[in-house]
């Protein structure tokens, strides 16, 4: 049972947040974990977060003298920049690790890295690594929160809260939506957390690819498969596209970017299936000319700044739900 | 020499010569003097009588597939702690892979092995010999002198010979000294980087995935050319239906074919992954549950022959890791038998045929006279009580790895107690 006054300590402390129910995870390792009031709710939130850093001022120090570290094992300018944004303007102190150059990256196992950072007492730790699962397996091995900000092919939860944020902020809501997600589907987490949150939320998802580019049983995981770009796109109102890896090309699954491009680059020609008000994503960064025509990609149908933006929203509103819980009492008082 | 042994009222099944009855056993200077069916026949002079009260008598069970870590990896396990762990789970005689370092592929190694195993074993150790040097999957071994020196099989342990033509001059060689092959089977390439089951579970935790085409493939090569040198060949194990139907097809026309399968994929599936959870990163792959059905109904039909445990430690700092950089392999001699009565208690399986697969016709492949009870071979043998209760827990693991697909699993079936050459090598102690 929490005392009454805690509530209203919480309600004081973040006025922008503390309408939303209480978030119910120690961690953030996917949308699986996930239900439907979950995702709503941290949408809700992130919604009330994107004002603050359009203010002059682009404070909300709900986070005031708690340690977020950023632990990326693989390369990420944009995504641990926007986490580092989005813990600095709630006032957290952030410290990046560089995974890459030191101890950490080789000879250490992962759970040697968690032992070591847990006994600094952080508060939050966002991790990115290269092995589906990785993620979760240092969550169990310390006590303070976890984000997952990608691991491996397996999930990427903010890009997907932000994605749906994106669409929501366009299209005013998600439920009956038409969205096709277009590419690398097999290797792709973002693709994995987008169909997961956008099923949750009775989207009506769309797969497009080579077959060599689908996953094993993915139509269980969407509401259809496509292998033709201009059919798969007839009447959507959103279009996703993900960015193409270059080992996809080298390791045969695609013979050249040429190809790849005549058949499921995002051309204006093929644009034309989609609604005439539909919208375009990408999470970043863009191959143009690969899997997106430069005058698509920067045409005023592209969202895609805007999911940049979502983005530090998101992220503070994950952040906020995860470590601001309301006061235990053990607390300095907020003044 | 130990006093004459007699064990009366016990349920006896001996399936080479096909006994399965309630009897009595007679041990006499560690070899079986009789096996008689009915109630006590009399026992000699200063014999040690027990009772077994009904419980399961069977020949030592007959393991094709365990890794150890002697020599070059003792901290995993060495051949005295393999051998603990093996009779405990009833396990007399286990063949040993040549994957250590260095590698068996020479003379000098297998009379490493044996004399070791003489020193430090209490249960029968019999060393596979690398098919190739090094198990490199370049050239082959001295056959023959590995032979001489106490080789039972050939075998390229956890890896696969990729190349067509180094197989077809193996089992050709093979041959000319009569010594049977045992192959893992994998086509590296389609293998690639899969970790786990081709399938939607796969799909859903973004891991890359193990066709069945990886091991139908590899074997559907293999059986041709064991057709056509006439090798005594045994796939070492296979895991999908594609195989089963293989198999039974070659079997027709082909006499000199076997083929084994892990408990583990006899009794586990690939939602035992769950959350990631790396002791069951297993090679196979743990498979569908249709899958595990399609092996069981292999194993009734006589499509695959023997069971092994594919014992293969692993300790904490390669098991400890991201699925995918974790790896592969689990602990299994000790859980074995308990896992194995699984199957005969749904009933998909009938004892015999479980006894069978798990002691005579993995001995009879190697050409060896263990796995079996006829009056002249040497008492190895167990008690169990198809029914003790039990739960593996990490404490009670006596292999010095932990790596076990059976953490915390309930068993119906506990060996009580095991002989080699006559000798008790393990007896169940009963904790309060």
């Amino acid at each position: 049972m929490s005392k009454p006054k805690t509530t209203e300590n919480n309600t004081k402390s973040a006025t922008n947040s503390a309408a939303a129910p209480p978030f119910p995870h120690q961690h953030l390792l996917g949308i699986a974990q996930l239900n439907q009031h979950d995702i709503i709710n941290l949408l809700d939130r992130a919604q009330a977060m994107i004002p603050i850093s359009r203010k002059p001022r682009k404070t909300l120090p709900t986070l005031l003298g708690k340690t977020q570290i950023n632990l990326f094992f693989e390369n990420s300018t944009r995504t641990q920049a926007s986490f580092e944004i989005a813990g600095k303007r709630l006032g957290a102190m952030v410290v990046n690790m560089a995974v890459k150059t030191s101890s950490l990256s080789k000879g250490e196992t992962l759970i040697d890295t968690a032992a070591t950072l847990n006994a600094m007492q952080p508060d939050v730790i966002i991790v990115r690594h290269g092995a589906a699962g990785a993620v979760e397996l240092l969550s169990q091995k310390v006590e303070c929160a976890v984000i997952n900000a990608g691991d491996g092919a397996h999930e990427h939860p903010t890009q997907a809260l932000l994605d749906a944020l994106t669409i929501r902020h366009h299209k005013g809501m998600l439920a009956g939506l038409k969205v096709a997600i277009c590419g690398d589907i097999a290797n792709s987490r973002v693709a994995r957390s987008n169909l997961a949150l956008l099923g949750a939320l009775n989207v009506r998802t769309r797969v497009i690819a080579p077959k060599t580019l689908l996953p094993t049983g993915i139509e269980n995981l969407c509401t259809e498969v496509f292998t033709d770009m201009e059919q798969g796109l007839d009447g959507v109102d959103v279009v996703m596209m993900l960015r193409l890896q270059k080992e996809r090309t080298s390791n045969s699954l695609v013979p050249s970017e040429r190809e790849y491009y005549r058949f499921y680059g995002l051309d204006e020609k093929k644009l034309k299936f989609a609604k005439p008000d539909a919208i375009i994503m990408h999470p970043g960064p863009m191959n143009r000319g690969v899997e997106i025509d430069p005058a698509v990609a920067d045409s005023p149908m592209s969202v895609i700044t805007d999911q940049v933006e979502m983005g530090v929203a998101v992220r503070m509103a994950v952040l906020d739900a995860l470590l601001n819980k309301g006061l235990t009492g053990n607390e300095e008082p907020a003044q | 020499m130990n006093a004459p042994l007699l064990i009366k009222n016990a349920r006896i099944i001996d399936p080479a010569s096909d006994f399965d009855e309630l009897g009595n056993l007679l041990v006499e200077n560690g070899k079986i003097s009789s096996l008689n069916k009915g109630a006590d026949t009399g026992a000699p002079e200063g014999a040690q009588i027990i009772d077994a009260k009904g419980m399961l008598l069977a020949p030592g069970l007959v393991d094709l597939r365990v890794f150890t870590g002697e020599p070059g990896h003792e901290y995993r396990e060495t051949l005295n702690s393999a051998a603990k762990s093996a009779a405990a789970g009833g396990v007399t005689s286990f063949v040993c892979m040549p994957d250590t370092l260095p590698a068996i592929d020479d003379g000098a190694v297998v009379d490493f092995i044996i004399s070791r195993a003489k020193a430090s074993a209490c249960v029968n150790i019999l060393p596979a010999a690398a098919i190739s040097k090094g198990l490199l999957g370049n050239e082959i071994t001295e056959f023959g002198l590995l032979k001489e020196a106490g080789a039972v099989c050939f075998s390229e342990g956890r890896k696969s010979i990729q190349s067509s033509a180094l197989l077809r001059t193996a089992f050709t060689y093979a041959k000319n000294f009569e010594m049977p092959i045992m192959h893992h089977l994998c086509d590296d390439g389609l293998k690639g980087k899969g970790v786990m089951n081709k399938g939607l579970f796969a799909t859903t935790l973004g891991l890359g995935s193990i066709s069945s085409e990886t091991e139908t493939i590899p074997l559907s090569r293999d059986l041709i050319l064991a057709k056509a040198t006439g090798v005594n060949y045994h796939a070492a194990q296979i895991s999908c239906p594609g195989s089963v139907q293989i198999l039974a097809g070659h079997k027709q026309e082909n006499p000199n074919i076997s083929a084994g399968v892990s408990i583990n994929n006899l009794t586990l599936n690939e939602l035992d992954v769950g959350q990631y959870r790396t002791f069951f990163k297993l090679d196979p792959p743990l498979r569908s549950e249709d899958d595990r059905m399609a092996l069981i109904a292999g194993l009734n039909s006589g499509a695959i022959d023997t069971i092994h445990s594919g014992h293969d430690p692993q300790d904490v700092e390669v098991k400890r890791r991201p699925f995918a950089e974790a790896a592969f392999g689990a602990i299994g001699l000790e859980t074995l038998f308990g896992a194995a009565m699984r199957l005969v208690h749904s009933g998909d399986v009938e004892l015999k045929t479980i006894i069978k697969a798990l002691t005579y016709r993995p001995a009879q492949i190697l050409g060896i006279s263990a796995g079996t009870l006829k009056p002249g071979s040497n008492a190895d043998f167990f008690i169990a009580d198809i029914d003790y209760p039990w739960v593996n827990t990490e404490e009670n693991i006596i292999s010095r790895s932990k790596n076990t697909a059976f953490e915390g699993a309930r068993f119906s079936g506990k060996i009580m107690v095991t002989y080699v050459a006559g000798s008790k090598v393990f007896e169940h102690k009963e904790t309060a």
